[in-house]
């Protein structure tokens, strides 16, 4: 199999805490993955780790045929992007979150990209204006994704996104995910307990307790 | 000079720390062990400070001076390293911005002639300005230490979207130089009107004329706003990068 991730015996301790067991995974190009499991189970740790956010205790961890380690971890993160769970927003208005992307790039903002993204997740260019401290929590949260695909990754990793959502907008937001995955090949992996959502999945997989289970 | 504190002055301006000890006794404040060691720390250490300066200032001599300021910008950085706790090599860091910030600062000061290469003239202007940068860049280490601790999330999801160390940092680097020079802004603004500050009255109690006296001041000014700009911008910028690891993670 052509795998773009591979992780093999990957394990995550904090002092004698034992986060992740054993994790081996392998992450096709361009696939759909859901991966669900209960509270505490180390969802959003395995997601950090892939990400390059927080380093694995031991293990090989393979992103496009090399490892993780071989890769200056600020490229790798343009190329894995993490959308945290509750995330927040930062500086003053939408838009200081919006430009952000581009300022490290060192390039202008593509006011017109910026504007299409904001209408694909439901929002109206207005909101590229507005001070952070009057969103909706949904509305932040759509904001926050927005930024991670302004400059499209290889791989979108998303941690419960649409939780804070209603349904009208979990599904924008869902069909919109689809059509990054589909049209842009992006490859995805969502953390989301949504029944829609894991039937759409080409994989699905479930951390328990620190281990994955994986079911094609 | 009409300068009349003497030995026996001074003996009886004792009687003023009976006062503090008084209150303390009589309010059970706890403090009375404190008021002692602090007073006849303060008496002990002016004295060796004053014989040592008096015999630099006779000596005369370039090395000997060089040492003093040395050693007062040795000290300087070590109290400020102590405001930076959880920095590595805070230390280092700040010996270097207040080594800098003292040096250009002073080297403008003489170059200009507003004072001159002597150890009566180098000496007190160095402690001024080291003790300004330090207390500059002390702000600046706690600024960082309690962004970086408040912000967390921000930097992370900053990490998170591609952003190199710098550009993750640069609103709480900007920040926390903008806390160290703060105070010395905010005095320069006040000056005079709320507080006659140490120089300009040292200056008029010695009976210079104040109008030769504010000239010093004002020089004064202009040199803790370079001192405590350079030290903060040079003590937060070797700093932010402590607060990530090698793998470029926030730690
Ligand atoms: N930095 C940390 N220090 C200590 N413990 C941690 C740390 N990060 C994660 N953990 C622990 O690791 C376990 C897994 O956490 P993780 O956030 O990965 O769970 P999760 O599956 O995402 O849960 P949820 O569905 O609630 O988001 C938890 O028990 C958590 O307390
Ligand atoms: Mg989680």
């Amino acid at each position: 199999m052509n795998s773009l991730i591979s992780l093999e015996k990957v394990n995550y301790q904090i002092a004698d805490q034992h986060i992740l067991h054993d994790v081996d995974w392998q992450i096709p190009a361009g696939a759909h993955i859901t991966l669900t499991g209960p509270s505490g189970g180390g969802k959003s740790t395995l997601l950090r780790i892939i990400a390059a956010m927080i380093s694995k205790t031991s293990g090989t961890l393979i992103f496009d045929g090399q490892p993780i380690e071989s890769y200056d971890p600020i490229m790798y993160r343009r190329q894995v992007s993490y959308c945290f769970q509750q995330p927040t927003l930062f500086g003053e208005t939408v838009a200081d979150n919006l430009a952000f992307p581009y300022q490290i790039r060192k390039q202008v903002m593509d006011t017109q990209r910026v504007v299409t993204a904001l209408n694909n997740v439901g929002l109206s260019e207005r909101t590229l204006h507005q001070p952070i401290i009057e969103l909706s929590g949904g509305e932040r949260q759509r904001v926050a994704l927005i930024r991670n695909i302004l400059f499209l990754p290889k791989v979108l990793l998303l941690d419960e996104v649409t939780a804070g959502l209603d349904e009208n907008n979990k599904q924008i937001v869902h069909a919109w995910l689809r059509q990054l995955n589909e049209q842009d090949h992006v490859t995805t992996i969502m953390i989301t307990h949504d029944a829609t959502e894991i039937a759409a999945a080409d994989q699905l997989a479930k951390v328990v307790a620190g281990r994955l289970e994986v079911h094609a | 000079m009409n300068l009349a504190v003497n030995n026996t002055s001074l003996f009886l301006a004792a009687m003023l720390v009976l006062v503090a000890l008084g209150i303390s006794l009589w309010q059970k404040l706890g403090l009375d062990r404190d008021i002692v060691i602090g007073v006849v720390r303060a008496v002990v250490q002016l004295f060796i400070v004053g014989y040592l300066l008096k015999y630099i200032f006779r000596v005369n001599n370039l090395w000997l001076t060089l040492a003093m300021m040395g050693f007062i910008i040795f000290n300087a950085a070590w109290n400020a390293k102590k405001r930076g706790p959880g920095i590595d090599h805070a230390l280092a860091i700040s010996l270097l911005a207040i080594f800098v910030s003292t040096g250009v600062t002073l080297g403008v000061l003489v170059l200009s002639g507003a004072i001159k290469f002597v150890p009566s003239q180098m000496i007190p202007i160095s402690g001024m300005i080291a003790s300004n940068s330090m207390v500059a860049i002390g702000l600046a280490y706690r600024s960082l230490n309690s962004q970086f601790h408040d912000q967390r999330q921000g930097v992370l999801e900053r990490l998170a979207l591609g952003a190199g160390l710098l550009d993750a940092s640069i609103a709480i680097v900007r920040e926390a130089i903008r806390t160290g020079m703060s105070p010395t802004i905010d005095s320069a603004k006040t000056v005079g009107l709320v507080s006659l500050p140490g120089m300009m009255s040292g200056l008029i109690f010695a009976g210079v004329d104040p109008v030769r006296a504010i000239k010093y001041q004002i020089m004064v000014t202009f040199m803790l706003l370079s001192a405590t700009s350079l030290g903060s911008i040079i003590a937060c910028y070797l700093a932010y990068r402590n607060f990530y690891n090698e793998q470029k993670q926030l730690k």
